[in-house]
């Protein structure tokens, strides 16, 4: 026989919850939003450093990844270059969805100072993006901001629906 | 004050226009003047024929024909001990006679001497490769023939080594624009959804200052977001910033800004 027999209806309530299942999947997916490592340029030294002890994303559940196919969201942090655009759209492709891209500091998202023949002049000409950081480069607060209105945003979302897959055209 | 001068496309024009105006030369010394780059040169022009010489801010120059410069090159590292090829490239005088400048920078550190080797080619002419004598001309001949499509004779493997094999035009070239032809301006749209894309993605904005406070689409005042497509009237109301919906979030703590704290020392 039990020595320690817990009464639930006196000590703390019974462990039970009732949600909905839009809410358990979209806590879920906001709260381990797996990050895909794309450190391009000086923006993923902020990337990293916000995944380091001081700024500390795994309190968020972001936890970077090295893979496209085991993460969620894209952090493009840095300059794309042209050459480099096929290989981006490629990783894209190959994530699972439902997916998310922030982009990361003024040359993700318009090309920044680099107005040149050799850079993509805003990573949404290739792959659609959800969320971008404007700063040159962000501190790692910003993407911390990012990610936490990224969260928000998918708490907004219905998640029993498929998503609507995202397409630049 | 200064009256204002407009600055948009100032880069485009010319900044000096005299006709008369002689740009400011670095001084030449005639290479007498030092006894080991003296008794260099008299090596090389014992055997080739140099059409002209002298020392510029210590370092001697040395202009060849350009049928000589693998033997040149040989002669300098084999027997004048300049065993380092710290550069090579090419300077675009094309407007000027329809010619590249072609320049080899070598270094001795045991005289701890530098000397650049120069000669010219004709528009659409191909140099010798020194690639067998230094490696370091591996990449250099690339890069060169990358950037201004010079080929190198010899060399192992004549690609592209910056841009993309499939690219089209040769940056470093003058006549380049700076913000890339046609082919670059289209060449992701292009590679990656076809030609049939264009339209839909549209052209490249060039100008990343500008900014419409009217366009609500890319464009949004901090603190005064409204939702895309929305008419801008300059009346929105302020939104007051939150990280979590006003009804707390399932099963995380609501944050409460009253009991944060703001910590001062930044070395806690």
């Amino acid at each position: 026989m039990a020595q320690h027999k817990v009464d639930y209806t006196k000590s703390g309530g019974l462990p039970v919850a009732l949600t909905s299942i839009d809410k358990i999947a979209n806590w879920g997916r906001s709260n381990s939003l797996w990050a895909m490592t794309y450190g391009l340029a000086c923006c993923g030294i902020e990337m990293m450093a916000a995944g380091a002890s001081r700024f500390d994303f795994d309190r968020f559940g972001t936890i970077f990844r090295a893979s496209p196919r085991q993460s969620d969201v894209m952090i493009v942090a840095g300059t794309l270059t042209k050459k480099h655009a096929e290989f981006i759209k490629r990783l894209y492709d190959q994530m699972t969805e439902p997916r998310w891209v922030i982009s990361m500091g003024s040359c993700a998202n318009t090309g920044g100072m680099f107005n040149t023949y050799a850079t993509v002049q805003g990573v949404d000409r290739i792959i659609p993006v959800d969320l971008y950081l404007p700063g040159c480069a962000p501190r790692p607060e910003t993407l911390q901001y990012g990610v936490m209105l990224l969260q928000k945003k998918i708490r907004a979302n219905s998640a029993s629906k498929a998503q609507k897959p995202k397409r630049l055209m | 004050m200064r009256a204002y001068t407009p600055k948009d496309d100032v880069q485009a024009k010319s900044y000096y226009t005299d006709r008369y105006y002689v740009a400011p030369q670095v001084p030449k010394q005639d290479v007498s003047t030092d006894a080991v780059f003296a008794a260099d040169l008299a090596a090389i022009s014992a055997k080739f024929k140099v059409s002209d010489s002298y020392i510029q801010v210590g370092q001697m120059v040395v202009y060849i024909n350009a049928k000589d410069i693998y033997g040149v090159l040989e002669l300098m590292r084999d027997e004048l001990e300049y065993t380092q090829l710290s550069e090579m490239s090419a300077i675009d005088f094309l407007a000027k006679n329809n010619t590249f400048e072609i320049f080899y920078q070598t270094l001795s550190m045991t005289k701890r001497k530098r000397i650049r080797i120069k000669y010219s080619i004709e528009n659409g002419q191909a140099v010798d490769s020194v690639e067998k004598l230094f490696r370091s001309a591996d990449w250099s001949e690339r890069e060169m023939f990358d950037m201004f499509g010079i080929e190198a004779n010899g060399h192992p493997f004549m690609k592209r080594i910056l841009m993309p094999y499939d690219w089209q035009g040769n940056p470093l070239l003058k006549t380049y624009p700076l913000e890339g032809d046609e082919f670059a301006a289209w060449y992701e749209v292009d590679k990656i959804y076809g030609k049939e894309a264009r339209e839909a993605i549209g052209p490249e904005i060039r100008d990343t200052a500008r900014v419409d406070r009217y366009d609500s689409e890319r464009f949004s005042r901090l603190g005064f977001e409204v939702p895309k497509g929305t008419e801008i009237t300059g009346n929105e109301p302020k939104n007051e910033q939150s990280y979590q919906e006003d009804g707390g979030v399932f099963l995380i703590k609501k944050l409460d800004k009253e009991s944060s704290v703001v910590v001062d020392d930044p070395q806690r």
